[in-house]
């Protein structure tokens, strides 16, 4: 590939528009993705995208503005989620699946009666680079310089959540206060990344890059900063073999963060066989004799 | 059966029930422990035990009755400053955490708002983690410890706060008997420095060669005071709702299962003294 060809779609200010959009959110998707896996929370990105998408069409039909619409209907069901969740006999996944799912059936019954909102929400079901605009590019580094302060001005308290929710509170941190602010910031990453990603695809910007970025460290800091940048990296060229494969960019990038993934695990598993002498996955548990080998 | 209480009262629990769902798991409970104290929590699975310290953090609800700690009444919305040590069997051991950083977690609301700790902060930590002798694990990931280590640091976690009153939920489950002994050992030396120890357990001989209160519970008090004049079979069984046999010697309380095999005299069970 000639240097012309890879400066070729710099020309296009649709491109120019997505790229910085598409990094952005890469690297949102990457730092927010660190504590909901952690958490153990994957599979709220996957439903609270599709709650979103109910929020949109709903907004779309009544006349309100996107961002407005799908914001608050998003944040909404983050809330009841977290309610529906503190009923013990309901589980995270079973109050996710209820909460998100009714939404998105909403959405969906909004556009089997209004057939001509169809053509508008195949990008929010897949993502598309088209068509972001400078007002989108704002928002979603609002949404960033938000999230990083929030990450780095209550660091030692999402870290305490995370790891010791139960033991937390005892501590004084004020953990409803601190879910409300994650809900907060979850809904608005979902939201911002959705021309982008695609509600059908950003569960796996949330996932991919803070596993890749678990299997390459053992602290939380670096896991942060690894994570969001392995995001931006891949979000990054994800946008030029969307445009020059003509993919949508939500599943260009899943795929390129998908290969990366593949590859760290037999990098890490080669790593460990290579200090051990013995092949260990690097998804497997080690024991304390192989850490030792592997960290002095 | 009560246990006089001496000097400061750091705990009192006044016809207490607690539980969750709106069911009461320990009902009508009176407790009181002296500043200084080093105290036991006995009884079988489900009888109340975590349930109890649950009530000493203000994390459970309570239906009846009232509990204070260090002179203030304590609720869901007023939780006391105690140090606490969960259950380690709660712990995510691949949680991507140091021990510095899990240590630094007990001084998550005092240290200012930046992500790092401060030098006064740091300096404490190096102090306890010498003390507990895990200061050379300080930059491990917390798996790659051993049982006893991984213990000590979440005791120097509670410790960092520079508590009064210590509380640990069964410190000594999934430990081998050295690393049993090694921590109780620990919280002895604590205890002797001033610091209120009070733990849930289910060793009863450690309890007995340890401690010099013990609690026994099953969904209320069924016994309080030294193991040595309470662990009688009557009580054990009152508690566990089984027969069990306890041997004295020599000073030493020991309570053992009631065997069906045991040199050719089945079952039974009762006192021996040896």
């Amino acid at each position: 590939m000639l240097f012309a060809d890879i400066t070729e779609p710099f020309e296009f200010e649709f491109f120019r528009h997505a790229l910085i959009a598409a990094t952005m959110v890469g690297a949102l998707t990457g730092l927010v993705g660190v504590f909901v896996v952690l958490r153990r929370m994957s599979y709220i990105g996957h439903g609270m995208s599709h709650s979103v998408f109910g929020g949109a069409v709903v907004g779309y039909v009544a006349g309100f503005n996107f961002y407005l619409a799908a914001g608050i209907w998003g944040f909404l069901s983050a809330l009841l989620i977290n309610q529906t969740t503190r009923k013990r006999q309901i589980g995270a996944d079973a109050a996710i699946g209820i909460v998100t799912t009714a939404s998105f059936a909403l959405g969906v019954a909004l556009i089997s009666r209004a057939s001509s909102v169809t053509r508008n929400f195949d990008a929010a079901l897949f993502g598309n680079l088209l068509g972001v605009s400078q007002a989108d590019i704002w928002v979603i580094a609002a949404v960033l310089a938000f999230t990083v302060g929030a990450v780095f001005f209550l660091y030692k308290q999402l870290l305490f959540l995370t790891f010791d929710s139960e033991v937390a509170p005892v501590y004084g941190v004020p953990a409803g206060w601190i879910d409300t602010v994650f809900s907060l910031v979850l809904a608005a990453t979902i939201i911002a990344s959705i021309r982008i990603m695609g509600v059908t695809l950003i569960a796996a910007s949330l996932v991919i890059p803070p596993v890749v970025a678990r299997l390459l460290t053992d602290r939380f800091a670096v896991m942060l900063v690894l994570s969001s940048l392995i995001g931006a990296a891949v979000a990054f060229s994800g946008m030029f073999v969307s445009y020059y494969w003509d993919i949508a960019s939500g599943a260009s990038i899943v795929l390129l963060s998908a290969a990366v993934f593949v590859a760290t695990i037999f990098s890490v598993t080669l790593r460990n066989w290579i200090r051990t002498g013995r092949p260990v996955p690097a998804t497997r548990e080690l024991t304390a004799a192989e850490a030792k080998a592997l960290f002095d | 059966m009560g246990q006089p209480v001496a000097g400061n009262e750091i705990v009192r629990l006044s016809g207490l029930s607690a539980g969750y769902d709106g069911k009461p798991v320990v009902a009508d409970v009176n407790l009181r422990v002296a500043a200084g104290e080093f105290v036991g929590i006995v009884g079988p699975s489900g009888s109340g035990k975590t349930t109890l310290m649950k009530v000493l953090l203000g994390t459970v609800h309570t239906y009846a009755g009232e509990a204070f700690v260090d002179g203030r009444r304590v609720s869901l919305r007023h939780r006391p400053s105690v140090g606490y040590v969960p259950q380690l069997e709660t712990i995510d051991w691949n949680f991507p955490v140091t021990v510095e950083e899990v240590v630094m977690l007990g001084r998550a609301m005092q240290s200012g708002p930046w992500p790092w700790p401060r030098k006064s902060d740091t300096a404490e930590m190096m102090r306890l983690l010498e003390r507990l002798g895990i200061a050379r694990f300080r930059k491990q990931q917390i798996r790659n410890l051993s049982g006893g280590q991984q213990q000590r640091v979440f005791l120097a976690r509670a410790l960092i706060r520079n508590p009064r009153l210590l509380l640990l939920d069964e410190p000594t489950s999934g430990v081998d008997i050295k690393t049993r002994d090694d921590i109780l050992h620990l919280l002895v030396d604590l205890h002797r420095e001033g610091v209120t120890v009070i733990l849930s357990t289910h060793e009863l001989n450690a309890v007995a060669a340890h401690l010099p209160r013990v609690v026994c519970i099953n969904h209320g008090i069924v016994a309080d005071g030294n193991p040595a004049e309470i662990f009688t079979t009557d009580v054990l069984r009152r508690t566990y709702g089984g027969d069990m046999v306890v041997v004295r010697q020599g000073g030493m309380t020991l309570v053992a299962d009631s065997p069906h095999f045991f040199d050719g005299r089945a079952g039974g069970a009762g006192e021996v003294a040896v």
